[in-house]
Order: structure tokens, then sequence, then C-alpha cells
């Protein structure tokens, strides 16, 4: 017993260092004033091409819902893995959402851009609705959307 | 039973299947509305690449373009770094107007599927849904047992207003209730992944685009194929990446189509399981089957007024069963006590009974005898206290007693003892009990005491029937009854009438008004329908008190409350107590009375004849239906009496009917003249009418005494053998009805 105790406390030192080499990074994601139910939203990472690289947040608890979140879900081949533990619920209209995600050194000034997917039950889908580099100097500076969501800030 | 399993789940689920089913009527509009502001090319008249061509004239910027069930077309774009979405006219490609689903309608329809509580709310839909599905079921099978079998379940009903309309609407809007409950649970279990929601997984993104220039989207081979009716989606590729594709859902499949070559690439036609989602979809929404919707729409409708009526009807029922203070458990009490009875009259004598036993230290267990166990572990004694329905049959609470009786354990049997009420003037003077008895003595239980009986509820045989209870007990047993009935209203006589002194059957049409007081509230009152009356129809009962005696006579009323007067037709009885004291009454003098509905005898709804058999003072309800017959049905009337010249009832207001089309016919037949003969005999001659109007469909009301009504069963039974029916048979459809009285 004291044995596996002691195992456990030596594999949590060991990954510890991987861990550091992580940032929290806050994304803050302001709605407009739009008619209809609560959006879906996708946050995740690309690469400058518009290749997906990895999910940061997902709103919404309807599964079935996600392939409107269409580039995003066509990246993240909607794998469970991809989004497990970064989903919550949908955004109402006029809303914020304001999460953090802990997103890895190496993404960070590397030329990788955020972008956002949003959707809405018997609205439009709005595959990158939004789309900012993620830079150190971005950090902190809103981007405007250019379909249900009104600006989009992320904080390092 | 059956009963409770549809009102106590409609009971608890009143509102939420009220809120369900106003919020889907008014969503089951959309359909038909958005179909009527839409123009739907034929089949094969446009295909997507056509659209699409004409569109991409009127939006640059198309990014999607959506085909909603009913045919609508929208069009999202981007324009000047903004957003927007347009309905646009398949034919022409050109915007309509902006595409805004109403926020009301959203509204409405979270409020449907969620009680706007989200995903616990979605929970109580579904639960709504199940209960919905419950009450349709039982619903159907209470009025199949009401109206006597599956055949006669379009016949024409019968019962007080909320009885009638109940039943009415609701085997009107069975049918939509019963598709909008089913396909409901199935999309709630689908919500909740306990049934398979037909969602395929998305169809594999192609790997690689074809390298050449991006060819106009009219030209695309895979979206000329496809025609504009089977359109779902149509997304467009990512402005200038010329890797990405279209994405195309339609209602075969879904697939990506090149931008280049226009082929159709990783189709992913839908399953049997995809299918039958959607259709069940569109059988509870009614998307792109607009009359189904507006047929949903008008079924749910019916739910208010149901849960309306049906709330009053548990309320009545309520109300009229008896409560019985300290009463023990089945399996506890030492004595039971059965009630067999039709209008709750036998309950006081029950009550009695329970009261002095608990006083002399029983336990003791109070029920209807329909409710009898399967066992009663600790009673040592059973007492049935049953009246007897009509011709013998068993009264109201107790017509299952004696199937009940065949499942009574061989164990734990009390010793019993039978106590009939009924009326000597009736030849099956307390038929059911002595059945009853015969039942329990043939099944091998022990009596304590023979049977007694109780004529007309006199308070002395009881009391002397409780002496010997007492002595069961080993001691004095004191049963007080004191007759109760509801409170009694002050009536005035208004005019009366009289016929038939010369003829040794003096008979009075009297007319009763409410005592209001001559001001100008009261006036004013009158004048806009509040006359004072209780509420009654003709073919009701009025009670009324005769001074001098605690138990009320029944007389069948010939008026409405409508009518603004209550009429009853009054034989003065030899050395009777109360037809001698109304015989009496001058004008301005008062009754004490009140009102036993009898919702059973009066004309069923619906348009078919009604035959009126009647003799004497009996015609007095059936001139009451053939008056209220103001949309002019079919009546035949045939009635008996003993001389034109001298008792020949309402004699005027016939004339009257018949000339205005209230009264069909007149068959008024007389005894006492030269060649008389009896109401029977003129039913008789005219046989073949009588059945071929009784095989299309007619009821007969029969009223008058008790030896005439004999005659009336046995020359109808007569008439109808050579079709295979009998009066008997009528009965059970409940076409066949009798108010009759006990004098000969």
């Amino acid at each position: 017993m004291n044995k596996i105790a002691l195992s456990l406390c030596l594999a949590g030192a060991f990954a510890l260092p991987g861990l550091a080499q992580a940032r929290p990074v806050i994304l803050t994601t302001q709605l407009k004033n739009y008619s209809g139910d609560g959006a879906y939203l996708a946050i995740y990472v690309t690469d400058a091409a518009g290749q997906y690289q990895k999910t940061l947040w997902v709103s919404g608890k309807k599964a079935k819902h996600y392939k409107n979140l269409r580039d995003w879900a066509r990246g993240s081949g909607l794998n469970r893995a991809e989004y497990d533990g970064v989903s919550g619920a949908s955004v109402g209209s006029g809303r914020a959402l304001k999460v953090t995600v802990d997103l890895a050194d190496t993404l960070i000034d590397a030329g990788f851009e955020i972008r956002v997917d949003s959707a809405v039950e018997d609205g439009r889908d709005n595959p990158a609705d939004v789309r900012t580099a993620l830079t150190t100097q971005g950090a902190g500076k809103p981007t405007p959307g250019r379909g249900y969501v009104q600006s989009f800030t992320y904080d390092m | 039973m059956l009963r409770r399993i549809h009102s106590l789940p409609a009971l608890i689920a009143t509102l939420l299947l009220v809120v369900a089913a106003i919020s889907g009527a008014f969503l089951s509009a959309n359909p038909a509305i958005e179909r009527l502001g839409t123009s739907v090319p034929a089949n094969g008249q446009i295909s997507v690449a056509a659209l699409a061509e004409r569109v991409a004239r009127h939006y640059p910027g198309a990014e999607q373009i959506q085909r909603s069930p009913s045919g609508t077309i929208i069009v999202y774009f981007s324009q000047d770094g903004g957003t927007g979405a347009e309905r646009v006219d398949p034919l022409s490609g050109q915007g309509i107007g902006p595409y805004a689903p109403s926020p009301f309608t959203r509204w409405v329809k979270n409020l449907h599927r969620s009680f706007l509580a989200d995903t616990p709310g979605r929970a109580v839909a579904g639960v709504s849904a199940l209960i919905m599905l419950v009450l349709c079921l039982s619903g159907m099978a209470l009025l199949v047992k009401r109206v006597g079998g599956w055949r006669q379940l379009m016949r024409p009903l019968r019962g007080n207003f909320s009885q009638r309309w109940h039943a009415e609407l609701g085997r009107v809007a069975i049918f939509g209730l019963l598709l909008s409950a089913l396909t409901g649970l199935y999309m709630s279990a689908a919500t909740f992944g306990l049934v398979s929601d037909g969602a395929q997984t998305e169809p594999d993104f192609p790997g690689v685009a074809t390298t050449g220039p991006v060819a106009p989207i009219g030209t695309l081979p895979a979206l000329q194929a496809i025609d504009l009716n089977d359109l779902r989606e149509l997304v467009y590729p990512s402005p200038g990446a010329s890797e990405d594709f279209y994405s195309l859902r339609t209602a075969q499949g879904d697939g990506y189509v090149d931008q280049a070559s226009g082929a159709l690439l990783s189709w992913r036609a839908h399953d049997g399981v995809h299918k039958t989602y959607e259709l069940i979809y569109q059988l509870h929404t009614g998307e792109g089957r607009w009359w189904l919707g507006l047929l949903l729409g008008l079924s749910a409708l019916s739910v208010p007024l149901m849960a309306g009526t049906g709330v009053v009807m548990w309320w009545q029922r309520y109300r009229a069963m008896p409560r019985i203070a300290d009463n023990s458990g089945a399996q506890s009490a030492d004595t039971v006590i059965l009630v067999g009875s039709e209008s709750n009259s036998t309950w006081g004598f029950a009550k009695a009974l329970h009261d002095a036993l608990r006083e002399a230290g029983q336990r003791v267990h109070t029920a209807p005898m329909n409710r009898l166990a399967t066992q009663y572990r600790q009673a040592k004694h059973l007492f049935i206290l049953t009246s007897t329905y009509a011709d013998g049959d068993a009264p109201g609470s107790a017509n299952q007693f004696l199937a009940r009786l065949d499942r009574f354990s061989d164990s734990h049997r009390p010793r019993f003892a039978v106590l009939g009420f009924g009326d000597r003037q009736f030849p099956k003077f307390c038929q059911f009990a002595i059945d009853t008895q015969d039942a329990l003595l043939a099944r091998g239980w022990q009596q304590s005491l023979d049977l007694d009986t109780i004529d007309r509820q006199s308070t002395q045989e009881f009391a002397r029937w409780g002496e010997a209870v007492g002595q069961l007990f080993g001691r004095k047993l004191n049963l007080a009854y004191t007759h109760k009935h509801p409170p009694t209203q002050a009536l005035e006589l208004i005019s009366r009438s009289d016929y038939g002194t010369q003829v040794q059957a003096p008979t009075s049409i009297l007319r009763f008004g409410s005592i209001t007081p001559q001001n100008r509230v009261a006036r004013f009152l009158r004048r806009i329908g509040f006359n004072g009356l209780p509420r009654f129809e003709a073919g009701d009962l009025v009670a009324i008190v005769p001074p001098g005696s605690p138990v009320p006579r029944f007389y069948s009323l010939a008026s409405g409350s409508k009518d603004g007067f209550l009429e009853i037709c009054v034989r003065k009885q030899p050395g009777g107590l109360c037809s001698g004291m109304l015989h009496g009454l001058q004008r301005g003098q008062r009754i004490d009375a009140f009102i036993q509905p009898n919702p059973n005898f009066r004309p069923a709804s619906g348009k078919s004849s009604v035959i009126l058999i009647g003799a004497g003072a009996g015609i007095g309800p059936l001139a009451g239906f053939i008056r209220n017959n103001t949309d002019k049905y079919p009546m035949y009337l045939y009635w008996g009496g003993r001389d034109p010249a001298s008792d020949f009832l309402y004699e005027p207001e016939l004339g009257g009917y018949l000339a205005d089309r209230r009264l069909t016919e007149l068959h008024a037949v007389f005894s006492r003249v030269k060649q008389g003969a009896y109401v029977q005999d003129r039913v008789l001659d005219n046989a073949s009418q009588i059945r071929q109007l009784i095989e299309e469909g007619a009821q007969i009301l029969v009223c008058g005494s008790r030896a005439m009504a004999a005659s009336i069963m046995h020359a109808l039974d007569g008439i109808l053998s050579p079709i295979d029916l009998d009066v008997r048979t009528l009965k059970r459809q409940g076409r066949y009805r009798e108010d009759v009285f006990g004098y000969a």
C-alpha cells in the first residue's frame, strides 16, 4: 500500500517539469446580442495554414450539434479525447465566456493561431468566427469576430 | 382500476399537458404558415447547381444555402465585413426578405420541449409524453367500456355536460394525441440516448482536392445531379482555400463536392435508423407535412378542454364519494361493511351501522362492494348493505362484486349478513340483495343473520335489524339513522294545468319558479339569465320533501333550468303524501326541493332519430326533450292516455311542436274511448317504421309506469327479432333508456 503511494508521489514529481512548460491562459469570448438560443463555440489552435493542432475549449453539451462547428469538427475528427475535460455549457446571447486553459509554451510565438467556430440552432454556422495570431504581443488585445462573437481576448 | 390509471396521472400532469398542448398547437401552425409564404418548384424543375448559380448572381458572398422542410430557401452570406441571412426565391435566386426566425416562436419551442428548464425540463417533457400516452390508451379503454364495445365507439354519447364533452372530444382527438405522444416519447428517448437519434458519423473529409482552376458553381456535375427539393444544406468552401470542398447534405445522404472537378466525394447515404428518426421527427412537428401539422395542432387544442372537463368530472366523483370517519384498514378491521349503492342513499345507513359498531368497540372497515378485498385477515363479521338497480341489477358501486367474489381466498372468511334496500312497489324488490346472498351461500360462506330488507328507507325497520345485529355482539346496538339529503331550495308554484279528473286519473302539470325579490337587481339578473333556479335539464329528477316526512320523493323534470321554470307532471296517487300535497298547491305556495341529476335519461348528442314512448304522467320529461329539440332532429312520440277529452296532457304544446317541426310525428292513443288501445298497441301498429328507425341508429327513451315499460319492452323485442336485435342489446349500447316509476 505504502509502496504504491510512494511510487505515485514519485511519478508526480517526475511529471511536474513537463507541466511547468505550459502556462495558464485566460480566454474571454464576448458574444453579440443575437436572436437565438445559446451558442455552441469551439476555441482551438491551428497552424498558419489552418491545420488543426489542439482544442482549448468547447461550449455546448449536445455532441450532435458539434458537426456545426465545422472547421473544428473536421480538424479534431470529433474525437472525444480531443475535447474531454475542456467542455462546458453553451453561451447565451450577449453573454461572455471566460475560461482558463493550460497552453504549451511551444505553441506561443511560433506562428500558431487561435480560432473560434460558432453555431446556433436554426441559425448560421460560423467557421473561423474569430482568427487571431497566438503571440505574446497579441495577449490582452481584443479581436472582433465576424459571426456571433463580438470580441475575443486571450490573457497570459 | 382503469379509471384510476386514467385520472391519477392526469390530475398530476394536467398543467404540464396543457402547457405542452397549447405550445404544440401554436407550433403546429408554423409549417402551414411557412408553406404559404413559399413557392415550391416541381420535382425535377430546378437542380441545386441551377439554384446556386442564380444565388451567386445576387449574393457574391454566399457561404451557405439551406432548404427548410417546407421549402423555404435561405442563403447565408457575408458582405462588406458583416454577415446576413435572407430568404430567396428558388426560381430567380433573388432575395425576398431577411431570414429572422421569430424570438417568440423560439420561446414557445423551448417551452414545448423543455418547459424552459433545459435538460431537467426535457426529462419532464418526456414524462409528460408518456403520461399522455397512458391517458390516450386508458381513456380509449374507458370509453369502449362505457359504450359497450369497439363497434359502438362512434355512437352518440350521453352523460352530463363534462362527461359528454370529455368523451366526444376524446374520440375525435385520440389519433392526433396518440401520434403526438408516441413520436414525442421517441424523440425524448432519443434526446436521452435511450434510442438512436439516427445520427451518423460525418463523411470522411476527402484527402486531396483536384488541382485546377475553380469551376463556376453552376457547372459542377454533382450539384447538377441533385434536385432542389432534396437539398438540406450546401456549405461553400472557405473563400480562397483551393484545398477545401463544398459540403453537401441532402435527403438521401451527405458528402463533399470538389471545387474544380465537381465530383461527389466521400458520399455517405442515410441508413434506415436515420430515415426512421427523420420520419418520426416529421410526424411530430408536421415539418414538410403542413396538413398533418394542422391536424395535430387541432387535436392538441382539445387537451385544455379535456383537462378542464376531466378535472370537473373527478371533482364531481370525489364529492359524491361518501366519507366515513375513523375507517379502519381492511386487514386490521374485525368487522367489515360493504355498500352497494347507486345514488349513495344506502351510505347513510352504512354510516349509522359503522358508528354504532365502533361505539360497541369494534374496529370497522366500510367500503363499496366493488372494493371487496381478496381476504380480511382479522374480520369476524361482514355486513353487506345493498340496494338494487333497475330490474334486479347490481347498483353502481357493486357491479363488479360478484366477479371479485370468485377471487376471495378460501381462508379468512368472516360470517356474513345481507341487508337489502328497496321499494316494495317494484316487482324485483331487493333482487340484488337476494342474488348476493345466494352467491355467498353457493360459495360456502357462513351466514350470521338471515337476509333482511328495508322498504323505502324505513328507519324503524333499520332499527329493528340493528337489534338483531346487536345480539351477534352480545349488546344493545343503537342504529339511529336520520335522513340526510342535499340542502333544499324553496320554489314557488307559478302556474298549473289540471287534467284527467273525469277519467279517475287526476294529473297536473306544475310549474315552479325561484323565489326572488322583486327589485331592480333581481330583474336585471333575470334578464341576463340568472333565474335563481338550480341547474338541471329535462330528464333529471327533482326531489321534493313533503312536510311531515323526511324522505324525499323524486319526480322527472319536464323542463331545463334554461327554460326559466321547473316543470313536473304529477299524477295524484290515492293516499299519496307528496302527490296529494302537490295537487293541493295554489299559485304562490311553496315547496322544498333539490335536484338529483339523471344524466343517462336524455337524448344522446348527435343526429340520430329519437323515439319517445310514454304513458300518463310519463310524458313530462318527453315533452321537455321535445321542447328543447330546437335543432329539430327527428323525434317520434308514442303516448298513451285515457280519454282525449280529459287527460290529453300537453295537447296544445304538442300541436305547436309538430307545427315548428320540433316533433316529427305524434302517435297519441287512448284507452277509454271506442276501440281504445294502449301505447304498446300503437307501437306494434308501426312496427316496420320503428324497426327501420332503429336499424338506422335511432335511440329509444321510455317513461311511465313499470307495467307499461314491461309491455313496451315485450313489444319491441317482437318488433326487433327479425333483425336479430333485442332491447337487452340496445340497453347495453345505451340506446334504450327507461325512467319508470312504481305504480301501475
